[in-house]
């Protein structure tokens, strides 16, 4: 799999861009080697001997495989957000028949998100206005949340009440399939990878199911 | 052929007081109907009613009846109604689909729900921005709007679909002078070119003065004043009702409590 996001991340040009998110997965990596590798239970194949503790080789494959995943599905995430725009993806989604209601889910949870933050940010400054502390110490800062809670959560529900009115007077829910705008470039290489990865991904998922790779990360 | 509204009373969910309270008003093709009213008069309440989506999608108990060129609303889906009936809410951002990439494709956003050609789409949109004078927002990111701009590109969101009833809730709230002039022209064009007609609350009485043919004044839930709308925006009990009149009105009475004539111009 990670030959595969390279390999697709090579050909799109954004090696580079995946160095943040590498760093990004450190920490998370770092505690999986240290805990699985010192702290195995049962393992007895100590590589070396630190006093009271022991590292172990069967820890360290067992780390070695759950930090090869992480990596893995980080970069697999990495990839599609890389490569892939948001209005992008839902407009493909579309164009392949996916059902209005999930293209509306992941198009506007897609969007939301830098709405959301715009709002809280607006509130903050409000509440700072009239005298709220939301800086300095931690237990301020916390403080600071809740009155910036409620505005920012029932705001966004009387939002949803609205925006459903106003999506139903748009016709939303009308019984037909809704008109593509976009179309994308596809090329035949495209869709036989796809093809190929897609094939591949089933193939290597019923070999481990079936225990030939159960050794193999 | 008309949107009429015949002793409409109607309670939102787990309410025990009527929002709206026996109301009777006719909508008729060609036409603008002004409503006015004091804050909690049931004005936004009437928008929602009129174009049938309460209790449709908010629920609610109506009583009476609501008819769209003899349609009744609560026998028909909002959906069914979209291309007769559109609605524009007071705030733009809840307007908005909050999926679309550009503006152009914000506005397209209805007639893409209901299955449209394309060709006729790029027609419709082309159309809607041209009226309000906004092409040059096609390419813009709608979450990247001012209110004034992100409520001019709603009111394309409704125009597209051509309805032949408009029903617009304050939709110059965020609107400068100029934006509020702009709209107020787009409607009367809309009103000379398609025959629409339009209820539009609004608390811009000068904007009504040249807009509407006739006004109803909301106090209450119920029609507290309706009528050809020189004469409701002159009436002394205007005031009383929680409502400004026009300028020219408020001129025109301080100059005769002077005791100072006016040109007939003014």
């Amino acid at each position: 799999m990670l030959g595969v996001i390279v390999g697709s991340a090579t050909a799109a040009r954004i090696g580079r861009a995946f160095v943040p998110y590498l760093l990004a997965t450190i920490p998370l990596i770092a505690s999986i080697l240290l805990v699985n590798t010192f702290l195995y239970p049962g393992a007895t194949d100590r590589i070396v001997v630190l006093g009271p503790i022991a590292p172990t080789w069967t820890g360290l494959e067992a780390a070695t495989q759950a930090a090869l995943r992480v990596v893995a599905f980080a970069m697999s995430v990495a990839l599609l957000g890389l490569t892939t725009s948001a209005d992008h993806l839902v407009a493909d989604l579309e164009r392949r028949g996916a059902g209005r209601r999930l293209i509306f889910v992941v198009g506007s949870t897609l969007r939301m998100v830098p709405r959301m933050i715009e709002r809280a940010v607006e509130i903050t400054e409000a509440q700072r206005a009239r005298g709220l502390d939301t800086e300095g110490h931690a237990w301020r800062r916390v403080r600071g949340i809740v009155p910036l809670a409620g505005p920012l959560i029932f705001g966004a529900l009387t939002d949803v009440e609205e925006l459903t009115m106003a999506l139903e007077a748009r016709g939303f829910s009308a019984p037909v399939r809704r008109t593509a705008i976009r179309t994308f470039p596809d090329s035949p290489g495209q869709r036989i990878a796809r093809w190929v990865i897609g094939v591949g991904a089933l193939a290597l998922l019923a070999l481990s199911i079936g225990g030939r790779l159960a050794g193999l990360p | 052929m008309s949107l009429v509204l015949r002793e409409v009373r109607y309670r939102y969910a787990g309410s025990a007081r009527a929002a709206l309270d026996g109301i009777d008003l006719i909508l008729e093709p060609g036409t603008v109907l002004g409503v006015v009213g004091a804050n909690e008069a049931g004005k936004s309440t009437l928008c929602l009613v009129a174009a049938g989506l309460a209790p449709a999608t908010i629920g609610g108990r109506l009583e009476g009846t609501v008819t769209i060129d003899d349609l009744a609303t609560s026998s028909a889906r909002p959906h069914d109604l979209a291309q007769r009936c559109g609605i524009l809410f007071q705030n733009p951002a809840t307007q908005l689909s909050g999926t679309a990439a550009t503006v152009w494709e914000e506005v397209a956003f209805a007639p893409r729900n209901l299955g449209l050609p394309l060709d006729e789409i790029v027609d419709r949109v082309e159309s809607a921005l041209a009226a309000l004078r906004i092409e040059h927002l096609a390419e813009r990111d709608p979450q990247r709007l001012s209110g004034g701009q992100a409520q001019l590109v709603a009111l394309a969101g409704v125009l597209v679909l051509r309805p032949r009833y408009l029903v617009l809730d304050e939709p110059t709230s965020q609107l400068d002078p100029l934006g509020t002039r702009l709209v107020g022209e787009a409607l009367t064009g809309l009103v000379e070119a398609t025959g629409a007609g339009i209820l539009v609350v609004e608390h811009k009485t000068d904007l009504l003065a040249g807009l509407a043919a006739t006004i109803a004044v909301l106090a209450g839930g119920r029609v507290a004043l309706s009528g050809p709308a020189t004469d409701i925006l002159a009436d002394d009990a205007l005031e009383a009702l929680g409502v400004e009149p026009p300028s020219r009105v408020r001129l025109e009475r301080a100059a005769r409590h002077a005791g100072v004539s006016l040109p007939a111009a003014v």
